[in-house]
């Protein structure tokens, strides 16, 4: 038999929108677990390096575990139902039951198709950035930063301070567009931008830049670049490629919350999703950056606690914040172009091997997985779903337990075993 | 000094940091391609946070363990194809 | 709509039974339309397993999935690569002594049929099939069934209709009407025959019929190849399958060629939501682990449900529905809806066209008097 744990508040994520809401909530007096599938707090933003947790993440951390908040790592929550959860964890199974359950899922870098980029050593580059903090050996590699968003300088001043020799940074949005959004930065986030700047000093930005290939035979070897009608190649080791984010929405498409049409899950200004008992935060309800996120906790953690007046200061600073940050992404969106780098040949689907002109003739994502099977692999869509969506804006909306893989054994552990008698009257 | 554990990677020894995830451990030994893809082609770690499941590789026996996901532990045998 | 054709067949539904009557209708020269509001193929055809199985429930059950396991090998070879069919067998599992003397008696009356079966004791099932637990009787090998993947058989019917002149019509059916269909969005299709092929969903357009959808689960593996190498059902599975009431589980698991395992299968009445459910989910999975133990640390994918439409007697509706002219049924196919499919359309076309059927369709008219009392294996 499963372990049983329960409480009144379960929080599914701890990253900065988790921390936020289970702190938030026991301090409301609420019996409150909080769920992450690593085994320390942070999620990805504040990904824990080498096994010791991030200075942010340990200001939270502190505060929910001062109000007695219960935390629970390395369970990976595969499914739900109301009012419970399956975790799966390395040494079986638990059920979580809960009265309130609030969805701090996170998002996951939303990754594009082109040719080459299935070859190994071609990563996002959050993906880059959290495989250094697991140990990957960076100094003196040569990698190329590409993509879109804020992340592509953080990930770089990163890269660089672990040894890395970063070639050149890549943001595929026009030059007018960065400086527009640079200009439109608040204070704090210019001041941090810079710190950025200076941190990759030396490291040639490049704005209206974009890969149109990776290359090489068993490996990345070359990438191809492209800046207005002027193209060429970059040898590197690595490439650091990620356009944004994209919500992590499964657990709540399982439990029936309806979506935004970004993907997220759709919310109120309290963060309560479309399910009673069900409420979200932070980037799975839509991508607005880590001060929304935590905010939004806040509002999320002490709504479900039944103390909605505590909401009040928080929920214009929250809006302001998540408006900001939607104008700086509106004005990065990726660029038309980029829906014209995938070739017929390219694989679309990684687990399943199906290619974009295979997927392409189909009238819907249904369609296609049906008769191409993408998406119908281990990651469930998770990152063909993503492309699709941009590629050819097909709603991708159908998640199926299990949300991750797991062992037949851990669903199996769903109910009590039964009695079926042996006997056979056929 | 961080600690080392010797893991087997296809049959053959090598030595590993304890702390560091599989899949970075593997790649940091120059070992890219973790799996064989449905078509054959060598696959390797993209998202390293457990959902792109590139990075699946045969631990101890047991297939398709997403090695961005657990450590390196002594003697464990680790099949790439 | 100025000079819509008049179809001689409109089909409601592109399920696997839809496509292939619109594939034998046009192959007959009939102008053929289907109707479909969804995916082709993406109802019950795609919750399906996918097992072309001889079931030996009645006789009637008997010679139809017999006689449509013939028309499918007879389809083998020019099945596309990606139908995925791919001649397995099936071993029926027994557990006991006791089972063991049904699958004896199941033998002798598939070979008294002409079809071959052979029993295999303890040992051969064990070198058979290395992952089932020790301790199993034996099984009977029905050497001939086979598993295909249903969305593409049934789009190879459709793309085989389509290549006839048969029409695929995108839209909801809102109700029959005189000399044809009424779609939701107001269109009409003129048709001279009307053909209802929509599976649990067709009481929707002919409240009476003697359909209930009869929910079930799937769950798929991650890719594991030579791990399972035949359809492996458990002989308690012809009860699971006649329960007419009860909730039931049985171990159910095929071999996928892309090395998938598939793991069923659930059987529940009442139920009216798709959603998976954990508790039932468990119980069929924990029966599958009866049987193979190790199927506990395999990687799962995917779980999902579906609604079969099921009838009292466990036979399919072919032929005229009573009381309405010029409408024919090709419904109620329960479980066996993709290894009938390709008898059904040959049934349902020659009672259309007044020519002679290769088996008799009686038992399987809609407006047959329902049997009673139990059936026999």
């Amino acid at each position: 038999m499963p372990v049983k744990a329960a409480a009144q508040i379960v929080v599914v994520g701890g990253g900065p929108a988790g921390l936020a809401a289970a702190a938030s909530a026991a301090e409301c007096g609420k019996r409150v677990l909080l769920l992450d599938e690593n085994p320390l707090p942070g999620g990805q933003i504040w990904r824990a390096k080498n096994g010791t947790i991030t200075a942010e993440a340990e200001g939270w951390r502190q505060r929910a575990q001062a109000a007695g908040v219960e935390w629970r790592g390395g369970r990976q929550a595969v499914a739900a139902a109301t009012g419970q959860l399956w975790l799966e964890h390395a040494g079986g199974v638990e059920v979580a039951a809960w009265e309130e359950l609030i969805l701090a899922t996170g998002a996951r870098e939303l990754l594009l198709p082109f040719p080459g980029w299935t070859l190994p050593n071609c990563c996002g580059a959050g993906g880059l950035q959290a495989l250094v903090k697991a140990g990957l050996e960076i100094r003196d590699k040569r990698v190329l930063v590409a993509g879109s968003g804020p992340l592509l300088m953080a990930v770089a001043a990163f890269l660089r301070q672990q040894g890395a020799r970063v070639l050149l940074i890549a943001e595929q949005a026009p030059a007018g567009q960065v400086a527009a959004a640079a200009l439109h930065l608040p204070p704090a986030k210019l001041r941090q931008a810079w710190q950025l700047r200076r941190a990759t000093r030396g490291v040639p930005f490049l704005a209206g830049c974009w890969v149109e290939a990776a290359e090489g035979r068993q490996q990345l070897e070359r990438v191809r670049l492209r800046r207005g009608v002027r193209r060429w190649s970059l040898e590197c080791d690595y490439l650091a490629c990620g356009f944004g984010l994209t919500p992590n929405s499964e657990l709540g498409q399982l439990l029936g919350c309806a979506l935004t049409a970004e993907a997220g899950i759709a919310v109120n200004r309290w963060q309560q999703t479309s399910v009673e008992h069900i409420w979200c935060a932070g980037e799975a309800a839509g991508i607005a950056g880590v001060e929304a996120a935590w905010r939004s906790g806040e509002i999320a953690g002490y709504a479900a606690a039944g103390r909605q007046e505590r909401t009040a200061p928080l929920l214009a600073r929250r809006d302001r914040e998540q408006q900001s940050s939607q104008r700086l992404l509106r004005r990065l969106a990726p660029r038309a172009e980029l829906r014209a780098l995938a070739q017929d040949t390219t694989w679309l689907c990684r687990c399943e091997d199906v290619t974009v002109g295979e997927a392409r003739p189909y009238a819907n994502w249904r369609e296609a997985k049906l008769q191409t099977r993408c998406g119908m692999g281990a990651c469930q869509g998770r990152i063909c779903g993503a492309a699709a969506r941009f590629l050819w804006g097909w709603q991708i909306n159908a998640a199926r337990p299990p949300i991750l893989p797991a062992r037949v054994g851990t669903l199996a552990q769903a109910a009590p075993a039964p009695s079926i008698s042996t006997e056979v009257t056929v | 000094m961080p600690e080392r554990v010797r893991v087997k990677v296809n049959g053959r020894e090598l030595e590993m940091p304890a702390e560091a995830s599989v899949a970075a451990a593997l790649m940091s030994a120059g070992v890219s391609g973790l799996r064989r893809s449905r078509t054959g082609e060598p696959r390797g770690p993209v998202c390293g946070m457990g959902v792109c499941m590139e990075c699946r590789v045969r631990v101890d026996g047991r297939a398709h363990q997403r090695a961005c996901q657990f450590s390196c532990r002594e003697g464990m045998e680790i099949e790439c194809r | 709509m100025p000079n819509s054709p008049v179809w001689d067949i409109a089909i409601i539904g592109a399920g696997i039974v839809g496509c292939a009557c619109a594939a034998a209708a046009a192959a007959a020269g009939l102008r053929t339309a289907v109707i479909e509001s969804q995916t082709p193929g993406g109802g019950t055809t795609a919750a399906g397993m996918g097992h072309i199985v001889v079931m030996d429930d009645s006789p009637a059950q008997f010679a139809l999935t017999r006689y449509s396991q013939l028309l499918w090998q007879e389809w083998a070879p020019e099945l596309p690569q990606g139908v995925e069919y791919s001649r397995c067998g099936t071993l029926w599992l027994a557990r006991d002594e006791t089972e063991l003397r049904l699958a004896v008696a199941k033998q002798q009356a598939y070979r008294s049929q002409g079809v071959p079966a052979e029993m295999l004791d303890a040992g051969a099932l064990a070198a058979a099939e290395p992952k089932l637990r020790p301790g199993l009787a034996g099984a009977m090998l029905a050497a001939e069934d086979a598993v295909l993947y249903p969305p593409a058989a049934a789009k190879f019917f459709l793309d085989r209709a389509r290549a006839q002149g048969a029409c695929l019509i995108q839209g909801e059916c809102a109700a029959l009407a005189e000399g044809g269909i009424k779609l939701r969005d107001g269109r009409r299709v003129a048709a001279g025959e009307i053909v209802l092929a929509a599976g649990a969903q067709s009481t929707g357009f002919m409240p009476g019929l003697p359909i209930a959808p009869r929910k079930g689960h799937l769950l798929i593996t991650d890719r594991y190849p030579g791990w399972l190498h035949h359809q492996v059902v458990e002989l308690g599975y012809l009860r699971s399958a006649h329960s007419l009431a009860e909730d039931s589980v049985a171990c159910n698991l095929q071999p996928r060629l892309s090395g998938q395992i598939l793991i069923g299968s659930s059987r529940q009445y009442g139920a009216t939501s798709a959603a998976v459910e954990p508790g039932m989910l468990a119980r069929m999975l924990q029966r599958a682990m009866d049987y193979m133990p190790e199927l506990a640390q395999l990687s799962s994918i995917r779980a999902w449900t579906g609604f079969r439409a099921a009838t009292p007697d466990k036979l399919p509706l072919i032929g005229a529905a009573e009381g309405h002219p010029h409408v024919w049924l090709a419904t109620g196919h329960e479980g066996l809806g993709i290894t009938t499919a390709p008898a059904t359309a040959a049934l349902l076309l020659a009672q259309m066209t007044g020519t002679p059927a290769a088996i008799p369709a009686a038992p399987y008219l809609p407006d047959r008097q329902p049997e009673t009392g139990e059936a026999h294996a």
